[in-house]
């Protein structure tokens, strides 16, 4: 099936005022010899019914073990959050998902108004002046923040230091956005979790030095005095960070960040096998001319009444061509609106309370691992304090592991560090959200003190 | 006024607020407390205070302030805007795609792998390429990630010295920029009265410091480049490689198969070409295709078949069909996990319940649509080029004996219940306005449409200030984008900050 509205009758009719007497012909420009190939589109036989689609579909995914179907203790930058269902009612509406890129501001003002809302609460959130109106993802959003910072770096700086505890998927998203400069990322060696290390990479050829906080590994970075030193060396500090945690944290922008970014996917945004994603990123005012992406801005109409463009659009590919400061153009829109009204619905207290929740429900997973499985954790840096994600020391090889928490206990166990990082072999990554039931816990540590024993 | 002032303001987020509401969502804390570091937390988190039912009618009064497809006619040039079936959204809900984690071990995501890739397969056959990945999530990142696959080509190849990406002036904004981010020098090529990329000033510029040529196909005039097989061959003498940016695709699905045509490269707009929602501004996908001698270039994971894949028997496990791998010589990863995985579900139902033929029956009365459309405002508006278009075309907004602008019959066009066509786009048609109905469009509402641009020409002649002051019938008028520019607010939560 198609849809396609036309009859017989307004097909014939629109042919004659044409002067043509098949569609066919309209595509003479096309050379003849490639024109009208006979595509071979196998598998199932084509076309299918509206039913047959959703049966299909139904059985693919069936087959898809998932966050709801198993208890998921997978994290490692995706996390099985709780989605306030205002979230998908609001993004569920066709005025919305059904728009383009809001160019008519008096025909969009809803979707304007909602990333403008958008802006300023991700500006409270990270402690930032300005926020743009989304990227990709996580990992665009800290390769344009990393292109960023090397375009402001005028006296020619070409080194980034990236820390080791950054995402290693963000480390190679920004490996490649830099294939086309001079640029060159180091950092690479550092033992996870020692700032010092990194700090005394700071040169004045380094442009930026880039942390996660909390880092891949879970845990908080020492960033007593790191803004200074960055800022002495004549880099910029480039944060990247779990929303979630801002309900409870030091936002960057209190321990002097010039550039934060996030993946915004915690903020009512589904697993969804990867994306799509919410790429945040926010600065402060004084690079305002130099970010990427869009933003939008309050102004008035003609009779003075409030409302809102896109603007500072001399920055962007449409207007500054091969000088704008990113190629962005169809962004995450959607995503963004989704992370408003998750924002907009729990609130100052709600994501306080997400936040706690991940805090304690993570804690006690970790003690009782400890305690009943007398596994170590966070073996490489135990005392350095975690929000909900730490990695445990298990005898035998994760993959294996998490085979069997699959297989015979209903669990999707955690992250294989020692296929990212020399010297946690055997090391697991856990994420506990605020959808771990005690209960749903204590299966996990049953299980995997079974499975250690 | 005062009235009117107040129907059309839609408080913000924070200007609802109350202090202390709230809606408590979260279950009770069902461990023990374990102990905050409270030398890191925050002292204090600036979020609205709103009840549920405040945030409801906020997004939903919201809502009623945006035009969209759902809603009405919506010919955004080169956007696609074609109806978006309801039924891919309630697909890509169902929770197998929707909740599962892109880390989980491969044998448990095997639903999603096969649907990735024949999505691949499909996007092969119907672009004529040898191989496709759908890791990029928009046109724009389709387009930088194909210019860094031609860089480490030619690095592989010890051509280094190609520099340049030759790029028509017409081209949309997202190519030069992608040119640049990617290391190269773009060059602009003008466009010949007809239209067409100017084949003299293409042959002019070809010379070993070329990497390649980006160019739309149709290209931005809704034209179809005629000479595009001496274009390809131009730019191939000289050792280069054609892009091809496929985001007016919709056209020559069943028509052509750029990779026939010898293009190296492509990128698809799912979120246009396949019927995709644009989600008021995002997200979008934006795969790959590309020929043989880049293949090795793309970026991972991407999905295969394993060879020794069988039917298992019935009573034994599910064996592992599809895997993940990445390309030889790949130029790595471009964003966190496999691009936009809810956008493939959209695009895969689409394609199934079309078909081959279905598909082919889209671009024709896309085609058709756009032409006849053309037809009935011939003579009213000036065209940019009288030739058949394919599934757009460019139309000028002057009306002889009037003052009014392109900005003013798109904003007139508002208060006639139709989204404005592309207005100022194309750069080298001026007062361009770019019209692309879409193939999903009735004869009806073509001809509705016309008859209120036709109306507009003669307001424009009768009361020029009608047009110059539009748009009337929205909720709020013409906004001043110079003042947003100059007096900078880009957030507002009802704190003073210094900017
Ligand atoms: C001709 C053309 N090329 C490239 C793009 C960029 O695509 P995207 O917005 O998906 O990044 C667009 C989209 O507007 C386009 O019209």
């Amino acid at each position: 099936m198609n849809y396609l509205p036309h009859t017989e009758s307004e097909r014939r009719a629109m042919l004659d005022t044409l002067g043509v007497s098949r569609m066919e012909e309209l595509f003479a420009d096309i050379p003849e010899h490639v024109r009208f190939p006979d595509l071979k589109l196998p598998l199932p036989p084509l076309p299918l019914s509206q039913m047959e689609l959703e049966a299909h579909l139904r059985e693919l995914a069936g087959q898809d073990v998932n966050a709801t179907s198993h208890e998921c203790f997978l994290g490692a930058g995706a996390y099985h959050h709780y989605i306030p269902a205002t979230v998908d009612y609001v993004t569920g509406r066709g005025e919305f998902f059904t728009a383009y890129t809001p160019y008519q501001p008096e025909a969009s003002q809803g979707m304007l108004q909602a990333m403008f809302e958008y802006q300023s609460m991700i500006c409270q959130l990270t402690g930032m002046d300005v926020t743009n109106a989304s990227h990709y993802d996580g990992a665009t959003a800290l390769a344009e923040a990393v292109r960023m910072a090397l375009n402001l770096a005028s006296d020619g700086r070409q080194k980034v230091i990236l820390s080791p505890t950054v995402n290693p998927h963000y480390r190679e998203t920004v490996q490649t956005y830099l294939l086309g400069s001079e640029a060159s990322l180091i950092g690479e060696g550092v033992v996870p979790g020692e700032m010092g290390s990194l700090v005394a990479l700071l040169d004045d050829r380094v442009a930026a030095l880039v942390i996660q906080n909390p880092n891949f590994l879970g845990q908080f970075e020492d960033v007593a005095g790191l803004a200074d030193q960055v800022h002495q060396a004549g880099a910029l500090l480039i944060v990247v960070t779990d929303p979630i945690a801002l309900g409870l944290f030091q936002p960057p922008g209190a321990y002097g960040a010039d550039v934060v970014v996030a993946d915004g996917q915690p903020l009512g945004i589904p697993l969804s096998f990867g994306g799509p994603y919410l790429g945040i990123f926010a600065t402060r005012m004084q690079y305002v001319r130099q970010m990427p992406g869009r933003l939008v801005g309050e102004t008035v109409d003609r009779s003075g009444r409030r409302g809102y463009v896109l603007t500072l659009a001399a920055r962007e590919q449409h207007i500054r061509r091969a000088r704008a400061t990113s190629n962005i153009c169809t962004n995450a829109g959607l995503m963004a609106l989704a992370a408003a009204t998750y924002l907009a619905t729990l609130g100052k207290s709600g994501l306080r309370r997400v936040a706690e929740l991940c805090y304690h429900k993570s804690h006690y997973a970790a003690q009782q691992l400890a305690e009943r499985a007398g596994l170590a954790i966070n073996p490489h840096k135990p005392d350095q304090p975690f929000f909900k994600e730490f990695s445990v020391q298990l005898p035998r090889p994760v993959e294996e592991v998490n085979r069997i928490l699959l297989e015979d206990f209903g669990i999707i166990g955690g992250f294989d560090l020692g296929s990212c990082y020399f010297g946690f072999e055997q090391q697991m990554l856990i994420a506990v959200t605020e959808m771990k039931t005690k209960a749903a816990i204590n299966r996990l540590v049953d299980a995997l003190a079974k499975v250690t024993a | 006024m005062p009235e009117i002032e107040k129907r059309s303001i839609e408080k913000t987020v924070y200007e609802l607020s109350s202090q202390g509401r709230s809606t408590n969502l979260m279950p009770e804390c069902d461990v023990p407390e374990a102990k905050l570091p409270v030398d890191l937390l925050h002292e204090d988190l600036h979020l609205p205070e709103l009840s549920e039912l405040d945030v409801v009618r906020h997004f939903i009064r919201l809502s009623q302030r945006n035009f969209c497809v759902d809603s009405g006619f919506y010919p955004l040039g080169s956007c696609t805007m074609k109806y978006n079936p309801k039924i891919n959204e309630a697909c890509a809900r169902l929770a197998g795609f929707s909740q599962s984690h892109p880390l989980q071990p491969i044998d448990t995501v095997q639903g999603n792998l096969a649907l990735m890739f024949e999505l691949q397969e499909w996007l092969k056959e119907i672009g004529g390429f040898a191989a496709v990945s759908l890791q990029p999530t928009a046109g724009a990142q389709g387009e930088l990630t194909a210019l860094l696959m031609m860089r480490a080509y030619f690095r592989d190849r010890d051509e280094t010295g190609r520099t340049q990406i030759l790029i028509p002036d017409s081209a949309h904004g997202t190519n030069p920029a992608s040119t640049t981010m990617a290391g190269f020098e773009a060059l602009e090529i003008p466009s010949d009265e007809h239209g067409n990329l100017d084949l003299a000033a293409l042959k002019a510029a070809c010379d070993a410091s070329v990497a390649g040529l980006m160019i739309t196909n149709p290209n931005t005039l809704g034209l179809f480049e005629r000479n595009i097989e001496s274009i390809v061959r131009c730019v191939h003498n000289c050792g280069g490689l054609v892009y091809g940016d496929g985001a007016n695709m919709n056209a020559l699905v069943g028509a052509v198969r750029p990779g026939d045509l010898g293009i190296d490269v492509m990128h698809y707009n799912l979120h246009k070409t396949f019927g995709t929602p644009h989600g008021g501004g995002g997200p979008g996908s934006g795969p790959l295709g590309v020929s043989e001698k880049l293949a090795s270039y793309l970026p991972g994971p991407m999905v295969c078949r394993l060879k020794n894949a069988e039917k298992s028997e019935p009573a034994e496990k599910i064996k592992p069909v599809y895997t993940l791998f990445t390309p030889e010589k790949s130029i790595g990863r471009m964003n966190s996990h496999f691009g936009s995985f809810g956008v493939f579900v959209r695009a895969y139902a689409y394609i199934l319940q079309h078909g081959a033929e279905g598909l082919k029956q889209s671009a024709l009365h896309a085609v058709l649509n756009a032409n006849y459309l053309r037809e009935r405002l011939r003579g009213i508006y000036p065209l940019s080029h009288d030739r058949t278009c394919m599934h757009e075309f460019v139309l000028q907004g002057k009306i002889e004996g009037s003052s009014v602008r392109a900005v003013d019959i798109s904003k007139r066009l508002l208060d006639y219940g139709f989204h404005p066509p592309t207005t100022y786009f194309p750069l080298i048609v001026p007062e361009a306005l770019m019209i692309e109905p879409t193939e999903t469009e009735s004869k009806q509402t073509l001809d509705a449409f016309a008859d209120a641009l036709k109306a507009i020409a003669q307001e424009a002649v009768d009361h020029p200030e009608t047009l110059q002051t539009a748009p009337h019938a929205t909720p709020v008028g013409r906004l001043d984008e110079v003042r947003a520019a100059r007096k900078l607010k880009l957030r507002d939560d009802g704190l003073q900050i210094k900017l």
